[in-house]
């Protein structure tokens, strides 16, 4: 694991400024707080310390500094806060057979990733699909692929909420296939665009010796084009399941959902919750990196299978 | 009975339109190969020596002429799979084995299995490169891996064999050496052979046939039959003989304008 020690030092460098910015985040909270229990703060009241930076009153009442790192509601949390409260929502009621409570973030996990994986494996046949019918089709090519870039202009957020009323219009019960779409939305164009180079990469001299063996058009796909953009899919199938994760989380934001990750992110919003949405986005970026790491193996192995340099 | 000549040019031109005009890569090319030759094409860049080579394999489509291989047209005699072509560049899979990428035209045209595996140890013992099956191609030398794509070419039953300048991008050492190997080659196999180069001695050494050509338009200017042996040791080629041939060829190259 010789690359273990960079990721660390970025990884811990990270938490340094995030440590640091944590001061002068919260440090009005906690001169507020203070001033209330009665303690003495410069300058006083809350509506003159406005006008002075966050700075100035960290250096004009240092002894209060070390409250800011122990906020309930604070505007930054600490990273030990996060993580606390990342257990709690998870580990610990895992240990206490609650895993699968609404409170716990190991079912909110749960709802994204299905719809994740739906929304990836849809996303993924589509853009595979149209990547063949773009080689293969002057028509597709010209026709497809500028919608294909297109359809990615437009912001998602705006888009959700209606494929949600349509399908729910169209008597589709439940959020999960709406999310599932809008996943797929968003995931399709990287396969798409990387199949699309994938397929075409194989040189003309390649194709011209299948056609001196007279290969039919099946035999040119299977033995010479598919193996040859498998590089190229499975760098966008890792770019596609980021993307389609993401497009789980904002399907779930402006709908109103109960489960979900991006539910408890705006759950956590609504009620003032920093630490709950700080948690939702971790379990969510953990989510993300383990299916990004599980698709790097499984890229390992099959390259490795066909002759990849160990 | 005479046998019927394996591939046969009559007035064979190719015209190709592009936006300056329309390029003459043959014209009136005639030329006739018995079965068993091994001929050369030489010429410098532009010459259609290459352009010829695509024509024989229905890989270009003349304008205007004849052509015959094998009594048939090119593209007749493609889909009966008449003839293995090599390429400049080796362009082995780099996701199948040495045996892998020997397999794939003998998967397209569906041999049994067990045929196969036989076939893929036939001509790589031919090619010397028995005990390699299992390696993949970047696990070879340049030179090796061009022996590995004579081998896929030789894998099926064409009884002719067209090369594009299949040594242009080796070391002369390795050139040498597979020279003299593709010569022992063509003395078991009795194929004809197509063989497109810009070496002289190369030309010279390994035809039985040397087809001289000139570009603007490109065209014929000298067919030479070789004088010399059949079995022919590397040392030949400082025999007066041989230079007497080179000396041909260049007149030829220099009859065509092709030092221009």
């Amino acid at each position: 694991m010789r690359n273990l020690l960079p990721i660390l030092t970025v990884l811990g460098g990270l938490v340094l400024i995030w440590y640091l910015a944590v001061a002068p985040m919260n440090i009005r909270t906690a001169l507020d707080q203070a001033e209330r229990a009665g303690a003495t703060i410069l300058p006083e009241g809350s509506v003159e310390r406005r006008s002075v930076s966050a700075l100035r009153l960290m250096a004009d009442n240092p002894w209060h500094i070390r409250a800011a790192y122990g906020l309930d509601r604070p505007r930054l949390p600490t990273p030990m806060q996060v993580g606390q409260e990342f257990w709690k929502t998870t580990g610990d009621m895992a240990l206490k057979g609650r895993a699968f409570s609404n409170r716990s973030l190991i079912y909110h996990a749960w709802i994204t990733l299905q719809s994740t994986l739906w929304g990836f494996a849809l996303g993924t046949a589509v853009g595979i699909l149209g990547a063949v019918a773009i080689v293969y089709s002057r028509v597709a090519d010209m026709s497809l692929m500028p919608w294909g870039i297109i359809s990615q202009t437009i912001p998602i957020v705006a888009l959700a909420p209606m494929i949600i009323v349509v399908s729910s219009q169209l008597g589709i019960e439940g959020r999960g296939v709406p999310k599932a779409i809008i996943s797929a939305y968003l995931c399709f164009f990287p396969v798409l665009v990387g199949m699309v180079k994938g397929l075409r990469a194989p040189e003309a001299s390649q194709l011209d010796l299948l056609k001196t063996y007279d290969a039919n058009g099946w035999q040119s796909f299977f033995k010479l084009r598919l193996p040859a953009s498998l590089p190229f899919l499975f760098t966008s199938l890792k770019i596609g399941i980021a993307a389609a994760l993401v497009g789980t989380i904002v399907g779930e934001l402006p709908t109103g959902a109960v489960s979900g990750l991006g539910a408890r992110i705006l759950i956590g919003d609504q009620f003032g919750a920093p630490l709950a949405i700080w948690s939702a986005l971790f379990a969510a970026a953990i989510l993300a990196g383990l299916l990004v790491t599980l698709l790097d193996l499984t890229q390992r192995v099959a390259l490795g299978r066909m002759g990849g340099r160990t | 009975m005479a046998q019927d000549p394996v591939i046969q040019a009559q007035n064979l031109s190719l015209t190709f339109q592009t936006n300056d005009g329309p390029v003459h890569a043959l014209k009136d090319v005639d030329l006739t190969i018995e079965k068993g030759e091994f001929v050369s094409f030489i010429g410098p860049s532009g010459c259609g020596k290459t352009t010829f080579l695509r024509c024989i394999a229905a890989l270009e489509k003349p304008t205007a002429g004849n052509l015959m291989v094998n009594g048939l047209t090119p593209d007749e005699a493609r889909r009966k799979r008449a003839y293995g072509y090599v390429f400049q560049s080796a362009g082995l899979y780099p996701w199948r084995t040495i045996g892998g990428n020997i397999r794939l035209p003998l998967e397209i045209m569906g041999y049994a299995k067990s045929d196969m595996a036989d076939r893929v140890q036939h001509v790589l013992k031919l090619v010397e490169l028995d005990g390699f099956e299992k390696k993949f191609p970047w696990q070879l030398s340049g030179g090796m891996q061009q022996r590995a794509s004579i081998a896929r070419a030789l894998a099926f039953d064409a009884d002719i064999l067209l090369m594009d300048e299949p040594f242009g991008a080796l070391d002369e050492i390795v050139r040498d050496h597979l020279n003299e190997q593709l010569l022992k080659l063509w003395a078991k196999t009795g194929k004809t052979v197509g063989f497109v180069t810009h070496s002289i001695p190369e030309a010279v050494y390994l035809s039985t046939k040397i087809v001289v050509m000139s570009p603007r338009p490109g065209r014929i200017t000298d067919v030479i039959e070789s004088t010399l042996p059949r079995e022919r040791p590397l040392d030949l080629r400082e025999t007066p003989e041989f230079l007497a041939l080179s000396h041909r060829v260049r007149e030829g190259l220099r009859a065509g304008h092709s030092y221009d």
